[in-house]
């Protein structure tokens, strides 16, 4: 896979509204290089905004973005979105398109590669996530756990400096969530740099590098997972957790 | 002769069909074709583009799709065949040097076709889910070619038989050109069969017209059942072994 020598990411002071919907309030969050940040905090807080700010799918009101040290802003935003993998909660896989094809449109249009190796390299990427045998068949054929890896498949060919999860987990059924979640657990070890919206309180606690708590669009309280966990200082986060544990 | 031979002389009379096949066939029914396939592939085209704007982030792109839109739905198509056939026929005499009024009935009906082709095509893109998208620029693709590869795709694919039954109601207003006055050997199928009719005071090359119609638009409609079925429930996919085992098993359970 890759050699992870970049990936710092870092947003400062973000803000975002909608309208009179305030959503981001000067959200600061870092992830180091070969690290994983988990997001955690109730609906609506505002997290998964957070992470299309961050790749610029939503372009922030006022904040930067630095990529290993270096605003993102002024760059062109398809081209810092090619560095940045997105896993997003509904899959969202191309149903018009195989497994393999899903896997190989941006190698092709976006690489450049021939139709050969773009195939080539995507099948070693669903490889990677156990679903090689799977290439011919359509999205809707496969079962939310495998899609989910296919879509991490996905992300991953496009050799991302940065992965970001969306709630990867959310719409699983419970039996599949446990698949995905030691895949994204396989990625953060191999020194994926992610960063990881998420509701399962034990991957957060046991994978992630820091934890980061988010309610009503701003950052609560941040950390390493043993003091978000277990020395929680404000009440919102100890209320958090006494709801979710 | 009593009533029920005159009725059949009136719609069934075979010599009278006989007589006007050749030129159905040969002249008329090229002629049609021409028209609605020309037409057909244009309006597309068109309606795409009329789709994007309706669309668009630009609001001024959206207003000039939904005027247009508004102005070619709501006008009878015979009144825009006139007023383009006849309106526009010195200008396009001057360009094409010809008097042929093909140009311009393929121009209208175009135009026509391209109104309710583009609400399709806009109706079918907009119910693809947002996260299309949203996932194809994540992966680094423009707005442009994430509407091209996924969204357009999907969102076509949807319409399909909507799109298909604008092509059976193109192929049949084609007729309306005849108002534009063609030559013996610009006529499209109607034209030839009440030329005959008018000829020989009898409605059969008129129903032997009809039938053609029929031979080409039934068809359609049934391609049409097709693909919504289709659509609907997949491709017939490749059983896996075990999948084709199962009902095997239940079987000898039984």
């Amino acid at each position: 896979m890759t050699d992870f020598a970049s990936g710092t990411l870092t947003g400062k002071n973000l803000h975002l509204s909608f309208g009179h919907n305030h959503v981001l309030r000067g959200i600061d969050l870092h992830v180091e290089k070969g690290t994983t940040a988990s997001v955690i905090g109730p609906s609506g807080s505002g997290k998964s905004t957070l992470l299309r700010v961050m790749n610029r799918l939503i372009e922030p009101d006022q904040g930067d973005i630095l990529l290993d040290g270096r605003s993102v802003l002024k760059d062109n935003p398809d081209e810092l979105r090619q560095r940045i993998g997105m896993v997003f909660q509904q899959f969202n896989l191309f149903p018009h398109k195989t497994v393999v094809d899903n896997v190989s449109l941006a190698l092709r249009k976006l690489r450049k590669l021939s139709k050969d190796q773009a195939r080539a390299e995507a099948l070693e990427q669903l490889d990677l996530v156990g679903l090689k045998h799977k290439a011919e068949a359509r999205p809707a054929n496969l079962s939310g756990g495998q899609q989910q890896r296919v879509a991490i498949a996905r992300a991953l060919a496009m050799k991302p400096e940065v992965m970001f999860f969306d709630e990867a987990t959310s719409a699983l059924d419970p039996e599949l969530v446990k698949g995905v979640l030691a895949l994204m657990t396989d990625l953060a070890k191999g020194g994926m740099t992610m960063v990881v919206v998420t509701h399962e309180m034990g991957f957060s606690r046991n994978v992630s590098d820091t934890v980061t708590f988010m309610d009503a669009g701003v950052v609560v309280e941040s950390g390493p997972p043993e003091k978000i966990f277990s020395a929680p200082e404000t009440e919102r986060l100890r209320g958090f957790l006494s709801d979710v544990l | 002769m009593d009533l029920l031979d005159q009725l059949a002389d009136t719609f069934f009379n075979w010599e009278e069909m006989a007589k006007v096949i050749p030129a159905l066939l040969m002249v008329g029914l090229p002629n049609t074709l021409i028209l609605a396939v020309a037409s057909g592939i244009l309006g597309s085209l068109l309606g795409l583009g009329l789709a994007m704007m309706g669309i668009s982030r630009n609001a001024g792109a959206r207003w000039v799709a939904r005027i247009y839109t508004d102005i070619f739905r709501g006008l009878p198509a015979i009144l825009v065949i006139l007023v383009i056939g006849i309106g526009l026929s010195p200008i396009a005499r001057e360009i094409t040097g010809s008097r042929n009024p093909y140009p311009l009935g393929i121009l209208a009906l175009t135009l026509i076709a391209a109104a309710y082709i583009g609400e399709i095509f806009r109706s079918g893109i907009q119910s693809v889910e947002k996260g299309q998208l949203e996932a194809s620029r994540a992966l680094g693709f423009s707005y442009g070619s994430s509407m091209r590869l996924v969204v357009v795709p999907q969102g076509i694919r949807r319409v399909l038989p909507a799109l298909v039954n604008q092509f059976i109601s193109l192929l049949k207003d084609s007729s309306l050109v005849f108002m534009l006055g063609l030559a013996a050997s610009d006529r499209e199928i109607f034209r030839i069969g009440n030329d005959a009719m008018a000829n020989t005071g009898n409605l059969s090359p008129l129903v032997a017209a009809g039938v053609l119609y029929l031979i080409l638009t039934v068809p359609l409609t049934h391609f049409v059942n097709f693909i919504d079925n289709r659509l609907r429930t997949g491709k017939p996919e490749k059983k896996e072994p075990d999948e084709l085992a199962a009902p095997i098993g239940k079987g000898a359970q039984a």
